[in-house]
């Protein structure tokens, strides 16, 4: 049993075990920290940014970074909002997001914290990247305009191997997943569904699944990311 | 040659932008509506899977976002092999005729109180600061209390139907993706006052019976302001009946003769050309087989009285009756009898809900169909100002290739540039400015045909009334901005 310490997140008081993330912490006690790339049980790629808190004065990713006994987190300060606010709004600008059409809305954890945290237009210019879209899979449909790049199909979904069947290509700019086309054909309906879901915006799309759920019924049209979290701080090891 | 431009036209959702042409002697030699047509959403669309069409292509237009749904939705059936109309399950058509129905009521309602009646109430000539919908709130509080609650109905039979009031979900290739609960009908049918079916009904037969009232006292307005003869066509139901959702394609001349004898829409490429003139972004269709000059034709609710037999409601076929009576029968070329033929498909509207409400399959039964995947799906369907047409193309790999929309307001194209024609030659002939009365003249000719601007182009941003009278050698005689 790892020992209980003490932090405190905003200025209050809570009590955790030294072996927690600061995520984890947060999360069990009741606080929410959003995040996009994390997936528990999964090595963090900390490629999202979303997470980040000032922990003793300095910014660090929740999802990555261990506790300490007597951490001085801060979770809300109005620098800590717009930076988050930036790394969604560069997200938005960056891809080519046309929510109203997109499967994903209403369960698109990207959207959600866009809500969340109120954007109404972003202040940064839209870029109108060319990206494709590709549907040479069977199964799936990978729209490359939506990927926010945050590797979690690439570390969720794998065969019993082991062996992934996404994986990143090209550097910079030009980065992007793709689904391998060897594997690819092996591909499960439960492993399309599971992309699907894993991915945190509408970049891998089940074929021929669309609008089965009406709007409004949806997820995050029920409550607002997070909301789980704070009504119920004792959940252990939520995404 | 004078050239005179009128833009806006006000109160059309969009813009427009008129141009009358004078010769030296301050005669009309010709008038032009120009609309900008925007077809992007052609492009846009290529590309994606097709199932994200129906809820795409809602984004066309702010106006009539149903009516591009369950066209798009219809073509998806289509590709989805769930046949050309008739194979869907009796729950998701009858959700969708509800959704569709729920439409109609609503932007007709919209357009007859919001922006019809004040121009009747008040006449064309009135100062457009009275002419307008506040204007009938406070001189005739009941009919601008009556239009709201109307709207409202039909707007909540979208939400029901569609998940939201504008841009919902609905429908989806095979059908659609909810039932109603039996407290939501039970509500529509029995809700407190006034929202509930039988006032609508009521209220639908009560706007009825103020514009028969209106136009026994004003009979030169109603019948003669830009009347002219043409051909109809819509959709009718295989019988012939009026059906706004579904039905094979038919279209009559001025004389009531079959000129496209109820053919599957499928195929409506092979009888519906569309030319493309040098000074107008909008293509003006016409039937092919009777050439560009005679083969054009109106759509929307006058062209649907003049193409159907009867309509399969019990109130709304006894004003049909009366409707077709006061022509002995034969097509009616009266613009301004298209606010009448509204009307009465509001009443119908009304009473096909009730019946759709009333009818066991929209709480139970099952929701889509799909069978072998087709590469090509057409869809078509009676929006509230006429014959919309989705065609699209879709590959292997499920995306969309290629996407041909022809709407209402294109059909509409040469029969709006004939009404404006007409009222310029009245009004301009000798003169050489524009009066405020013929200013007005215009927009009430156009606003006969409700044409939904805003989805056949894409206005951005809002310009000035900007008037321009142009001389023989192209200079500018006159020029007035109104912001
Ligand atoms: S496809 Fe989805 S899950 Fe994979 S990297 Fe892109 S956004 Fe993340
Ligand atoms: S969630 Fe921590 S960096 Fe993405």
């Amino acid at each position: 049993m790892a020992d209980r310490i003490s932090i405190y997140i905003d200025k209050k008081e809570y009590f955790t075990t030294e072996d927690k993330t600061i995520l984890e912490a947060a999360q069990e006690n009741g606080v929410y920290i959003p995040t996009l790339c994390h997936l528990p049980e999964t090595e963090s790629s900390t490629s999202c940014r979303i997470c980040t808190v000032m922990v003793n004065g300095r910014p660090l990713t929740a999802c990555s970074t261990p506790v300490g006994e007597g951490m001085e987190i801060d979770n809300s300060t109005t620098q800590i909002t717009e930076w988050r606010k930036s790394v969604l709004e560069i997200m938005f600008t960056e891809g080519n997001h046309f929510c109203p059409s997109c499967e994903k809305s209403g369960n698109c954890r990207l959207q959600a914290l866009a809500y969340r945290y109120q954007i109404m237009a972003p202040q940064f210019p839209y870029q109108f990247n060319e990206r494709e879209i590709d549907a040479t899979n069977d199964k799936i449909i990978q729209d490359h305009n939506r990927c926010i790049i945050c590797k979690r199909c690439v570390r969720a979904i794998k065969d019993e191997h082991g062996r992934s069947f996404f994986a990143f290509i090209d550097r910079g700019h030009k980065l992007r997943v793709r689904l391998d086309r060897k594997l690819g054909k092996e591909l499960t309906d439960e492993l399309a569904e599971a992309a699907m879901e894993v991915c945190p915006v509408g970049s891998i799309l089940v074929r021929e699944k669309g609008f089965e759920t009406p709007i409004g019924q949806r997820k995050y049209d029920l409550e607002r990311i997070g909301a789980d979290i704070e009504q119920n701080g004792q959940m252990k090891n939520h995404e | 040659m004078k050239k005179i431009t009128i833009e806006p036209v006000t109160r059309v959702e969009g813009h427009g932008k008129v141009t009358i042409h004078m010769n030296a002697l301050n005669e009309v030699v010709q008038s032009r509506l120009h609309i900008v047509e925007f077809r992007g959403f052609e492009r846009f669309v290529q590309g994606r899977p097709f199932w994200e069409a129906p809820v795409l292509v809602q984004r066309l237009c702010g106006i009539c976002p149903v009516s591009h749904h369950l066209a798009a939705a219809k073509a998806m059936d289509v590709i989805v092999g769930a046949g050309t109309g008739e194979g869907l399950t009796p729950t998701a058509e009858k959700m969708r005729r509800l959704m569709h129905y729920g439409q109609m009521f609503q932007s007709h309602s919209l357009h007859f109180f919001h922006l019809a009646s004040p121009d009747l109430l008040f006449g064309i000539e009135a100062d457009p600061n009275i002419r307008n919908i506040i204007g009938v709130a406070m001189e005739h509080r009941d009919l601008a209390i009556q239009g709201i609650n109307m709207r409202k109905y039909g707007q909540e039979i979208i939400q029901a139907t569609a998940g939201k009031k504008v841009h919902g979900t609905g429908a989806i290739p095979g059908g659609i993706n909810k039932r109603l609960t039996p407290e939501t009908v039970e509500h529509f049918m029995n809700g407190p006052e006034p929202q509930n079916i039988s006032k609508m009904i009521e209220w639908s037969l009560g706007a009825l019976n103020f514009f028969k009232d209106y136009h026994k006292k004003n009979r030169d307005l109603i019948d003669n302001f830009a009347s002219y003869p043409s051909s109809s066509m819509s959709l009718v139901r295989k019988d012939g009946a009026l059906d706004l959702y579904h039905g094979v394609l038919r279209a009559v001349d001025e004389n009531g003769e079959k000129i496209l004898h109820d053919i599957d829409y499928q195929e409506y490429a092979e009888y519906i050309g569309e030319e493309v003139k040098s000074w107008s972004y909008m293509k003006f269709p016409f039937l092919k087989h009777m050439g560009k000059e005679k083969g054009w034709y109106r759509v929307g609710p006058l062209a649907r009285m003049n193409t159907a037999d009867f309509i399969p409601t019990p109130l709304a076929q006894k004003e049909f009756e009366e409707f077709k009576a006061y022509t002995n029968g034969k097509p009616n070329g009266m613009t301004m009898h298209n606010h009448w033929a509204r009307l009465i498909e509001i009443l119908h509207s009304a009473e096909v809900m009730k019946e759709l409400l009333e009818s066991p399959e929209i709480t139970e039964g099952e929701l889509v169909v799909k069978g072998d995947r087709q590469e090509t799906g057409i869809g078509m369907i009676e929006a509230p100002r006429g014959t919309l047409i989705h065609h699209y193309d879709v590959n292997e790999q499920d995306q969309i290739t290629m996407a041909n929309l022809i709407v209402s307001t294109t059909h509409n194209n040469k029969p709006m540039n004939k009404a404006v024609d007409m009222i310029a030659r009245e009004y301009m002939t000798g003169r050489a400015v524009i009066s405020e009365g013929m200013t007005n003249a215009v927009e009430v000719g156009i606003r006969a045909y409700d044409p939904c601007l805003s989805c056949a182009t894409h206005a951005m941003g809002q310009m000035p009334l900007d008037i321009q009278i142009i001389g023989p050698d192209g200079d500018i005689l006159d020029r007035k901005v109104r912001d």
